[in-house]
């Protein structure tokens, strides 16, 4: 579901303040330091990161590439592991029977209990690939706007914490609010207006 | 500026009304629909196969009203504003010309969903995949520039004189007709 598929979605933000130097160099440097990690193998359960909006398996932010006209676009991915909760259960229930037997006791305590579970979702996780999902991103620098491709709400708050981390710019979600006090043009007068603003009934 | 989440809460009845002033400018003056947005051309504007209607009952209760479907009449619409509703969702037909785009705008995030861009050249190489970025991305805006410049016009009215002593009658006047 993106920029160049047959039906999308669309958040667009406003980014506090444009990036002073060599935008492409600064852009291309962040994108690579927060690439997305691969996670497969290994006992995390999530990654997030970026990606490249050309070949988001295998990203790449050599030269340029990321440039589309006047358009920086990249892809948010984030890779999740779902270990499904019948696999633990089944997974604990053999570990614990066997923990009981050989210890010849008939209850386990609690710390014992928390660290078969921790021993469980460690072994499951490094064994479960993660799945990846790509999400588009445009950011129009010299316009200060960014157009997500997606209204997930978790989607949208991984691209806010990332984009900040990354970028040391905030991304302000337009929504009615941000949208008339930050792009409609309003006057100062109009803003003190919209903030005393109550619902009418029509 | 505002803490967001509080804001998205406080004003999100600004989005409602906003749509509920789009579905009357779309009836009543459809001839103003292209002044908010000249950078986009002569836009017509319509609505689609859905429209969602709130109205809030006490401090909880919320009673919704959807009408969906191609050629679905719309009087339960406007029996729900009579009693106080606002449109919380609409899907739109946007047309330039034979183009035409299909989406659903939702008050309170002006999110845009279910997108429907007029048909463009297949990505066939890697090669084309820049000149479809740059076609598709001013599609969107096309629907993007025409929403920003309807909002724009909506709030710049809601925040002025105008809008107490010629808009809000003018809507009143039609809902109650």
């Amino acid at each position: 579901m993106g920029l160049l598929t047959g039906s999308g979605s669309l958040t667009r933000y406003k980014v506090d303040g444009k990036i002073d130097g060599n935008v492409i160099e600064t852009v291309r440097k962040g994108l690579s330091r927060h690439v997305i990690q691969d996670i497969d193998g290994e006992p995390k359960e999530k990654s997030v990161g970026w990606t490249s909006f050309h070949t988001p398996y295998s990203p790449d932010f050599g030269g340029s590439r990321f440039l589309v006209g006047s358009y920086l676009v990249f892809g948010l991915r984030i890779d999740k592991k779902t270990i499904p909760a019948k696999l633990v259960k089944k997974r604990l229930e053999f570990l614990s029977a066997k923990r009981l037997a050989e210890t010849g006791r008939r209850f386990l305590t609690r710390d014992e209990k928390s660290m078969i579970r921790e021993q469980v979702l460690h072994s499951l996780s490094v064994k479960i690939p993660a799945t990846p999902n790509c999400y588009d991103v445009v950011w129009e620098h010299e316009k200060e706007m960014v157009h997500f491709f997606s209204t997930m709400k978790t989607a949208n708050e991984e691209l806010e914490t990332l984009f900040k981390t990354t970028f040391r710019r905030s991304l302000i979600r337009l929504f009615p609010f941000t949208a008339a006090e930050l792009t409609a043009g309003l006057s100062d007068t109009q803003k003190d207006r919209l903030h005393e603003l109550t619902p009418k009934p029509l | 500026m505002l803490d967001v989440s509080v804001s998205y809460n406080r004003y999100k009845f600004i989005g409602h009304e906003f749509l509920t002033w789009l579905w009357f400018v779309m009836e009543n003056q459809p001839d103003t629909i292209p002044s908010a947005a000249p950078s986009v051309g002569t836009v017509a504007l319509q609505i689609g196969n859905r429209i969602v209607f709130e109205r809030r009952i006490g401090n909880d209760a919320l009673e919704s009203v959807v009408i969906q479907g191609d050629d679905a009449g719309l009087e339960e619409g406007m029996l729900a504003l009579k009693k106080g509703a606002l449109v919380t969702e609409i899907n739109l037909v946007l047309r330039v010309g034979e183009w035409r785009w299909q989406f659903t705008l939702q008050g309170e995030s002006l999110h845009l969903k279910q997108i429907k861009l007029p048909e463009t050249g297949p990505v066939e190489t890697p090669d084309d995949v820049e000149g479809a970025v740059l076609e598709r991305m001013a599609l969107f805006e096309t629907i993007t520039h025409t929403v920003d410049g309807l909002f724009r016009q909506f709030v710049l009215d809601r925040t002025s004189d105008n809008w107490m002593s010629v808009t809000l009658p003018r809507l009143k006047a039609w809902i109650s007709r």
